[in-house]
């Protein structure tokens, strides 16, 4: 017994200092000493200014962790370290789900009273319904005044990002959504044009599909690159116009042009990878790259992840607008905005200053692959693929997008993306349209 | 006398710190939950405006568009789910315990081979478990279709976890969650049965060996009825564990194409913390309590009485 | 048993034991073998199933320190957070549930057991239905985003537990030492002290290593409460490393591993202590 108790003693003493020892010996280990946990509760947000002299923390919120967009955000990180060398920069990203798992995490710490300094978020209606008229977000309009941006930026931009007559975030860039990205390879061996029309694309995928090549790589795992596809299919089909309607409540969401572009996005389905709901875009992207697959509609971030790979535009891939949109450009821009309470809001003004500066814009988008929200953006920088999306962005229809938090709320996107997890695996043209039209209704936008 | 009653009044003051915590974080918690629940707080603002039970109303009826769709499905996926991964947890555990009882060598080995996995994280059973039934395409099979590949048996090769194939409302999609929550918990059940097995006084088989009773025959109509509390604790334990599960599913598959490997948990994770639709999200959580406590609460209450008659 | 020759029952159970052990361990080996293997190798499916033709502790180096240029962060910093998390909010519930559980069992008054019951329900509830206003008086208490947030959640949540643990163990301690012990004049917290506390380690080994293991394991609290990036623990970190975009499975085993690796060492160490615990689990002691 006694003896028994020795040893029990033994064990939890050296269990004990075991705990101890490692909870002690990890800092010396740890590459990067961790800020210390201070609590972070809201602070006001009107701080005193910090010294002029900078230094200090700043914590900037993001998704971006892949290839080019992460090496994009590091070069806007850069241009700010050379202005404040002693400023420590602490890159917060939760990966995956084309923000979906970010913004879940956003929520949440925003809710605690734990905001980061700046975090990114998707110009339009992501931003306005859900942070600004939640109250939690700083105006950034005297960034724009003291900056001269006003007439940097064109007015449709400025006209997305404000509310109330304040403008509410810094835009960085301009994605376009509505590309069909193609293996020059495969359309040469088979001796076949890139679609225009989807007729063109449904001709071109039977004669693929012969030849055993996947005709349409997709990669919807989490489902938004399902909704993606379906916002490009929308405007493909009815064109700019009603598909803006869409969102204000003057399309009917119950018309044959939508029940015609589920039709078509259901035949469509005939034709992808069987793995869809398994794989992400970059993964599809590799299929088209590897040659398994020819075509991939996805928003223009896949030309940055391309140039990750080495790869040159019009050279070792082509792109074209997605079938149907011909004329029309799909946009959604990332922006990065002020939250109350930001813990070192002078260094995140600084953050915001550079992220909407030419300088820093210049150096992101060329990397990430997006054009800059400007208008002065130095052509000499940008590939191909950009100048002509630049072209494009000046010349074509804007829409905007669904998927990418620019046409809707989240909540809206929320339901249609349930919506589309339910329509991508039983292609119930009915039953989609049906909760499509009531996510509608539900949000306020369409009468019962 | 008055010493005896100082005393509990002590004792109920150390309780005290416990008490008002969990009174607080428990059922104050559920109150304020369900309170959303039945409020009209939808956007990241609260908003505690009277709804009664709409929100409920919509999880339900046709009312809802694909929320009620979509629930319904949950809520088929989780009864499938729950009693497929018991059985599995129950049939094998026993199975290896009974293995285990008949002094075999090396069973200290055996024994920690099959319980290791619950030591483990659910979000690393979900990690390696999304990387092995990987399905792949034809032709580029992953995971375990490159396996069969490789065997020679591509007829087995099948899309897994984002099959959207069913028998009636069961998605055969969640046999691969099922397979990795029961590799993760059977070790449970193996060692409650072992412990039982090993409680049982060698004397009554020998008995029934004397009366010439089969080895099959004696655990049959002895040993199985003595086993039969620790299946119901066992069914207890890992039954709430199942109906509110939530971090293996959203690491290994997240909902799944049509829905087919959505549990409530996570169907009330994306609506509140995603969509912001916070009302909503409380009268799921709410229905999971319900269901939770519609298995948990008698048990409870009988092993409360249990002891009071003891 | 008596000694015998070649028996076919006896070979046969060993060959389903045998055969059980290699089902279990396959997600062990698909672990080990992806994390030895190089990125390039790893892409390689036809050799998903093979060990690695040039064995590599790349992928490990990769998940303990990360690619800070490429905005991929190391495990190492969560491994440390995870630490940090999971020791005070172990101790502090030990102490906790020690001293419910010697009330519960030995100072019964008139209610104990319901008191007791309600405690125990704490243990079942989903714990969705509290985090909706668990986020916001974290937040409200100035604990939202921190460390100390996530132990005081894990401390009150670990009470039920706790208790129940060290209330069965109690238990079955003869009241008469306790009697022995008050008769000697000791009172509540004297017979706690200087009786039944030195009788409390096997006890504490057992809680403490239950409530190590699944509060390092846990991730619902974690993924919502704790999200800073410089404070999330392991579990969130090994989950956002599989979701990022571009899957090294390689780095993601090797990140599966380092999270693993404390409590299955602790498991396989004091594994019977473990058992115990898992039995405690389930309300009848």
């Amino acid at each position: 017994m006694r003896n028994n108790r020795v040893w029990y003693l033994m064990f939890a003493l050296a269990l004990l200092s075991v705990l101890v020892l490692s909870a002690c010996a990890a800092p010396a280990a740890a590459p990067v000493a961790p800020a210390e946990e201070e609590a972070a509760p809201a602070a006001p947000a009107e701080e005193e200014a910090a010294p002029a002299e900078g230094g200090g923390e700043l914590e900037i919120f993001s998704w971006w962790t892949a290839g080019g967009e992460a090496e994009g955000l590091n070069a806007m990180y850069e241009v700010l370290s050379a202005q404040d060398p002693g400023l420590e920069i602490i890159n917060a990203t939760v990966a995956g789900g084309a923000g979906s798992n970010a913004k879940a995490v956003l929520a949440t710490r925003m809710q605690s009273g734990d905001p980061p300094d700046s975090f990114q978020v998707h110009a339009g209606h992501e931003l306005i319904d859900t942070w600004v008229v939640a109250d939690a977000m700083e105006s950034v309009t005297f960034i724009f005044e003291e900056n001269g941006w006003m007439d940097a930026y064109p007015p449709g931009v400025i006209d997305i990002i404000s509310s109330d007559g304040e403008i509410w975030s810094v835009p960085v860039n301009i994605h376009r959504s509505n590309v069909l990205w193609y293996n020059k390879g495969v359309f040469a061996d088979n001796g076949l044009e890139p679609p225009v029309t989807f007729d063109d694309f449904f001709a071109a995928a039977d004669v693929l599909q012969e030849a055993g090549i996947v005709p349409m790589a997709q990669g919807d795992d989490g489902v938004w690159a399902a909704v993606h596809l379906f916002e490009d299919v929308l405007l493909g089909v009815m064109g700019p116009e009603l598909y803006s309607g869409l969102w204000t409540g003057e399309t009917d969401w119950n018309g044959p042009e939508v029940t015609a572009a589920l039709e078509t996005y259901a035949r469509m389905m005939d034709y992808v990878n069987e793995d869809h709901a398994a794989i992400d875009w970059t993964q599809a992207a590799q299929m088209v790259v590897d040659g398994d697959a020819a075509t991939l509609i996805m928003g223009d971030w896949v030309a940055g992840y391309f140039t990750s790979l080495g790869l040159v535009p019009d050279e070792d891939y082509g792109y074209m607008p997605s079938p149907g949109t011909d004329g029309s450009f799909m946009m959604l821009s990332d922006s990065f905005g002020l939250p109350k309470g930001a813990p070192n809001r002078d260094n995140a003004i600084h953050w915001l200053t550079v992220a909407g500066s030419l300088e820093g814009q210049d150096a992101f988008n060329p990397l990430k692959g997006s054009i800059p929200a400007r208008t002065d953006g130095d052509r000499s920088l940008y590939d191909t693929y950009l100048l002509s999306a630049m072209d494009d962005f000046a010349s074509n229809e804007i829409t905007a997008s669904l998927a990418h938090g620019a046409a809707a709320s989240e909540g809206w996107v929320t339901a249609f993306s349930d919506a589309m997890t339910l329509f991508v695996a039983d292609l119930d043209v009915a039953t989609a349209q049906a909760n499509m039209a009531q996510a509608c209704v539900d949000v306020g936008v369409c009468a019962e | 006398m008055s010493q005896a009653r100082k005393e509990r009044w002590t004792a109920f003051l150390i309780l005290l710190p416990s008490i008002i915590l969990l009174a607080i974080f428990v059922y104050g918690f559920i109150a304020w939950t369900a309170r959303v629940s039945m409020s009209a707080w939808d956007g990241i603002v609260p908003d505690y405006t009277w709804v009664g039970f709409e929100n409920y109303n919509r999880l339900f009826t046709k009312a809802g568009g694909v929320s009620a769709i979509r629930f319904r499905i949950d809520l088929w996926n989780t009864f499938f789910f729950t009693i497929l991964f018991l059985l599995g947890c129950v049939v094998v555990g026993m199975f290896l315990a009974i293995l285990l009882d008949q002094h075999v060598r090396g069973e200290g080995i055996f024994r920690t081979a099959y319980l290791f996995p619950m030591s483990l994280s659910f979000v690393v059973t979900g990690v390696v478990w999304q990387w092995i039934f990987a399905p792949g395409a034809p032709g580029r099979p992953r995971g375990i279709n490159a396996l069969l590949g490789t065997l020679g048996l591509e007829q087995l090769q099948w899309p897994w976890f984002i099959s959207t194939e069913s028998i009636g409302p069961f998605h055969l999609a969640l046999i691969p969650l099922i397979i990795a929550a029961a590799w993760q918990m059977t070790g449970y059940t193996m060692a409650m049965y072992l412990a039982g097995l090993r409680g049982i006084p060698e004397e009554l088989r020998e008995a029934a060996r004397v009366d010439g009773a089969t080895e099959v025959h004696i655990y049959r109509s002895i040993i199985m009825p003595m086993l039969r509390p620790i299946t119901l604790s066992a069914l207890i334990v890992l039954g709430h564990i199942s109906l509110k599960i939530f971090d293996l599913i959203y690491t290994m598959t997240g909902k799944g194409p049509g829905f087919v490997t959505d549990v409530p948990s996570i169907f009330m994770f994306e609506t509140t913390f995603q969509g912001n639709h916070y009302a909503q999200g409380a009268a799921i959580s709410i229905i999971m309590l319900f269901m939770v406590a519609f298995v948990v609460v008698p048990y409870l209450v009988t092993s409360l009485r249990g002891e009071v008659e003891r | 048993m008596s000694a015998r020759g070649f028996n076919p029952m006896r070979f046969g159970i060993y060959l389903l034991l045998f055969l059980f052990l290699m089902l279990f361990l396959v997600p062990v080996y698909v672990m080990l073998i992806s994390s030895f293997k190089s990125f390039a190798e790893v892409q390689d499916l036809s050799r998903m199933w093979l060990p690695p033709k040039e064995p590599t502790l790349e992928s490990f180096r990769v998940a303990w320190f990360g690619i800070p240029e490429k905005g991929l962060r190391g495990l190492s910093l969560n491994i440390l957070n995870s630490f940090k998390l999971t020791i005070p909010a172990t101790i502090i519930s030990s102490l906790l549930g020690s001293m419910n559980g010697y009330i519960l069992s030995k100072w019964k008054f008139r209610g104990a057991n319901l008191i007791f019951t309600l405690m125990l329900f704490g243990m079942f509830i989903p714990y969705q239905s509290i985090l909706i206003p668990l986020t916001r008086v974290i937040a409200a208490i100035g604990l939202g985003g921190t460390i100390w947030g996530l132990i005081l959640i894990h401390v009150v949540y670990g009470i039920p537990i706790t208790t129940l643990i060290f209330r069965n163990y109690y238990a079955e301690v003869p009241d008469e030492i306790i009697e022995a012990a008050r008769i000697d004049g000791a009172g509540i917290f004297g017979t706690y002290w200087h009786v039944l506390f030195p009788l409390s380690l096997p006890g504490f080994v057992v809680v403490i290593i239950w409530q190590f293991t699944s509060i390092w394991n846990e991730f619902l609290f974690a993924v919502t409460i704790l999200q800073r990036p410089d404070q999330q623990p392991i579990t969130v970190a090994l989950n956002n490393l599989s979701g990022s975009q571009i899957k090294e499975w390689n780095v993601v085993m090797a990140g599966a591993l380092i999270a693993a690796l404390p409590t299955l060492l602790l498991y396989i160490i004091l594994g019977r202590f473990f058992i115990r615990g898992l039995l405690a689990g389930s309300v009848k002691g």
